[in-house]
């Protein structure tokens, strides 16, 4: 049920629900094919109020990255990057399966959910490096 | 329209209170202390003031709290509170009030406990719910200025030594000022050597975390011809901002310094090569690079070679945070009151010795969140109007 809205409410709570349900899902406007995130009540493109809820392919590009540094007894050091998703919309998360000193800008990720702290998460995994003129 | 603030209004009186440690001190008495020593700079006194300018990090109502505390009960008051560029945009605000009447004298004030209350940068906004950033634990605001200084050398060769060298230029001016709260000398080595807090930001890339206060006093041009002091006058005044979370910032390489510097100098006339001291918030090193590009200082991306080749220095091209700026001086949460200070101090001749000679034009730059709000003033001795 790709455009159901599962819950009533906002489009937040919309992106949560379909999160918690293991569906990560983002908005597009009906009006100009614009993908959206963070969630809007209207598109910040074009000021349309119609959306699909829709699945993004997951594959994504780090824009940028950095180490959080911690001491070990805290759980050590993390990465917190940037992701360019290959819709067209950039969000906040982290690359795991390497060292965090490894993430590095220009690096081709694929999204995964993930449990942490009794919620889901979009995180990402390394994925092989696209061929030359993929889209980016 | 040609209509314009330029010279409408000056700055009469400067004063900061408490700088460092001040162990057992309110932020609100270090913001009043900081109030009281600007109004006796300017000669007036609190019954004089009646326009407020207050914000704070440990305050929800900064204006009532401000108020209240000071006995006054203001015709105009604002607190837009849009981080550590707060109190550069509120001269533009302070500046219409003044001109249209609403106000004749305003009071811009800050202070901060943070140091010794806490120890750690303090912030209201922690309490507010992000929640597509927030899972991720980004340690705001440092690493969101790490992801930028990443991207700018990714995109432009920038390299860690160029930033250290903004960090080793700023001693050097905190050297010279009484105030400041780190003044032994530090070498490049020491930037790059020390503890890495978000890569590629060591702490000796980040701000100082320090107690302090500041304010400043403005009246209409012609009131302030009779005070105590010669007045410092706005020539221009503008700000801009594109995000409120780091990830939803457009470019991290570009801040709306573009637009807050571009409009602030069309105000005044006057173009970055007039510029005699410049005073721009380095919450951290890269702050001084990617400013100075989108303020026109030097093109995009030729930031870092620019602040590298030792310019920034006491007896350098571009005299820059004269005062050793957050990085050196202070840092009490929000440092746009305190680059405004130092610049009226250097216009004013002021400085002892670290003075820049003949200074007849000042830039004051603030920066809120992380890049997210920019704010750009233009001062200047009468000579310059
Ligand atoms: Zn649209």
């Amino acid at each position: 049920m790709p455009d159901a809205k599962p819950v009533p409410g906002g489009p937040d709570a919309t992106y949560f629900a379909f999160l918690e349900a293991g569906d990560w899902r983002i908005q597009r406007c009906g009006s100009c094919d614009t993908h959206i995130f963070q969630p809007r009540v209207m598109c910040p493109s074009c000021g349309g109020e119609d959306f699909q809820w829709v699945a993004p392919s997951g594959k994504g590009i780090v824009h940028s990255t950095t180490v959080i540094r911690r001491r070990p007894e805290s759980g050590g050091d993390y990465n917190v990057c940037l992701v360019d998703l290959d819709e067209g919309v950039r969000m906040m998360s982290r690359v795991e399966g390497m060292e965090p000193t490894e993430v590095a800008i220009g690096m081709a990720v694929a999204a995964r959910l993930a449990e942490q702290d009794g919620q889901t998460v979009v995180v990402f995994d390394p994925a092989p490096t696209r061929a030359v003129g993929a889209s980016a | 329209m040609t209509w314009s603030l330029r010279g409408k209004t000056a700055i009469v009186g400067a004063a900061t209170a408490h700088l460092g440690e001040a162990p057992g001190y309110s932020h609100m008495e270090i913001a009043a202390d900081a109030a009281r020593a600007a109004l006796a700079d300017a000669g007036l006194s609190l019954k004089d003031v009646d326009g407020l300018f207050a914000v704070s990090m440990h305050s929800v109502f900064p204006a009532l709290t401000c108020a209240e505390y000071l006995g006054i009960q203001p015709r105009f008051s604002e607190a837009t509170i849009v981080g550590g560029s707060s109190a550069v945009i509120q001269m533009q605000t302070a500046a219409l009030a003044l001109e249209n009447g609403l106000c004749d004298v305003a009071l811009i004030v800050y202070g901060s406990n943070q140091r010794t209350a806490s120890g750690k940068l303090h912030s209201p906004s922690g309490a507010e719910n992000l929640p597509y950033e927030k899972p991720y634990g980004l340690r705001a605001p440092i690493a969101g200025y790490a992801m930028s200084a990443a991207r700018h050398m990714y995109d432009y060769g920038t390299t860690r030594e160029q930033l250290a060298e903004v960090a080793v230029a700023a001693r050097m001016w905190a050297g010279m000022n009484e105030e400041a709260f780190h003044r032994d000398p530090l070498t490049a080595d020491d930037v790059l050597g020390s503890r890495m807090v978000c890569d590629p930001l060591t702490v000796r890339d980040c701000c100082l975390v320090t107690d302090g206060g500041g304010a400043i006093v403005m009246t209409r041009a012609d009131r302030a011809k009779d005070l105590r002091k010669a007045p410092i006058h706005l020539l221009g005044c503008a700000g801009g901002h594109t995000h409120r979370q780091y990830s939803m910032m457009p470019s991290l390489t570009t801040t709306a310094a573009v637009q807050s510097g571009r409009e602030a100098f069309k105000m005044a006339g006057l173009s970055p090569a007039d510029v005699d001291v410049v005073q721009v918030y380095d919450a951290f090193t890269i702050n001084a690079v990617m400013l100075l590009e989108d303020l026109g200082f030097c093109a995009k991306g030729e930031g870092g070679a620019f602040v590298g080749d030792g310019r920034l220095r006491p007896g350098g091209a571009l005299p820059f945070n004269t005062y050793g700026g957050g990085l050196s001086c202070t840092h009490p949460g929000m440092l746009g009151i305190f680059t405004t200070v130092e610049a009226v101090r250097q216009l004013r001749g002021e400085c002892g010795e670290r003075q820049v000679d003949g200074a007849t034009i000042g830039l004051a730059h603030g920066n809120g969140g992380m890049f997210a709000h920019e704010s750009t003033a233009l001062l200047g001795t009468a000579a310059a109007l």
